[in-house]
């Protein structure tokens, strides 16, 4: 009995939480290709969340769309197509490289080079100034008192 | 040029300040809507309160610019909105539209009853098919059509006092292009 309840109890949280429906598909490529789909594109109501892991009804109705469109065998770009002209390019989470996305998309690579150029300056620098005779600052007679002293200096022998 | 090196910290910090301040500023929950200036996607479905009147997108023509708002007894913000919405179809000369979405047909024409009925005509869209095609992910939402049937404004949330201004803001502008 007690065994049994401790099974029970490990199994409870198994439970999954996420939204589940069961839809049928004709094949597995047609399945990984819901699969695909749902995890690309974005629900528009809960904004941080893909169409697979959203709760939201519209994210529902959405699927339900999706799993209609691939059992009528339309091809993936065009239910892509189908989601952009209604929710706009906010529900693709990989959005297309435009005039308005490339800072989006190479701005990352942008900044990186400029930091890369930062470092490449800054120890350039630090090695010229490691290379770079000491300067001079005595003048000649304060330069003749410091050797009188270095030879006083009892260490040196 | 050392001086200046030394105040580049601060100078970012302010730009990027300024660039997350104004981003605190915005709503997030306001998606840009692909549909601006766009027809009314087709559609054909019946009246709310007659089943068997079938409407169209071809109804939506007024020849002047109407508002279109997305309503359902299951939201809270739509009864919000309600006597809005009256008092602009009363005092305002705007007509609205109604598209009832996914929702019940008696329900629907129960709370018209009760709470008084702003729309000129309302679409029975009981499966949610027109608004998936007009991208609405959250009701209310409230468009502003032309008189030609394409849209030119949509508003996600509810319509208040300010944003009315802001609809009537885009009619005004409708209304004087169309005349020059």
């Amino acid at each position: 009995m007690k065994r049994w309840l401790m099974l029970l109890a490990l199994l409870w949280p198994l439970q999954g939480w996420a939204a589940i429906d069961t839809y049928e598909f004709k094949d597995e490529q047609t399945r990984e290709r819901f699969r695909h789909l749902t995890a690309e594109l974005r629900c528009p109501k809960c904004q941080n969340q893909n169409l697979a892991d959203s709760d939201a009804p519209i994210a529902k109705d959405l699927r339900n769309e999706i799993h209609r469109m691939l059992q009528a065998g339309e091809p993936d770009g065009e239910i892509i197509d189908f989601m952009v002209t209604r929710y706009g390019e906010f529900v693709l989470y990989r959005p297309p490289l435009t005039g308005s996305t490339y800072l989006l998309w190479y701005g990352p690579f942008l900044l990186l080079a400029i930091g890369a150029l930062v470092v490449l300056m800054i120890s350039r620098r630090k090695r010229r100034a490691d290379n770079a005779e000491p300067e001079e600052t005595l003048n000649p007679e304060q330069r003749r008192q410091l050797d009188e002293l270095l030879k006083q200096d009892p260490d040196k022998k | 040029m050392r001086r200046f090196i030394l105040f580049l910290p601060l100078a970012i910090f302010f730009v990027l300040g300024l660039f997350f301040w104004k981003g605190l500023q915005l709503d997030p929950t306001e998606l840009p809507s692909a549909l601006i200036d766009k027809p009314v996607p087709a559609f054909q479905l019946s009246a709310l309160d007659d089943e068997a009147k079938l409407l169209t997108e071809a109804d939506l023509r007024f020849g002047e610019p109407v508002l279109m708002n997305v309503w359902a007894t299951w939201c809270p913000s739509c009864k919000v909105e309600h006597a809005q919405l009256n008092r602009i179809a009363q005092e305002e000369g705007v007509k609205i539209v109604g598209i009832n979405y996914k929702d019940d047909r008696d329900q629907a024409n129960e709370w018209l009853r009760k709470y008084d009925n702003p729309y000129a005509l309302n679409i029975y869209d009981d499966k949610g098919s027109l608004g998936l095609d007009l991208g609405v992910y959250g009701a209310p939402e409230t468009y502003v059509v032309d008189g030609d049937g394409v849209i030119r404004y949509k508003h996600v949330g509810v319509v208040d006092e300010t944003v009315w201004q802001q609809l009537k803001q885009v009619i005004a502008q409708i209304n004087a292009g169309d005349r020059s």
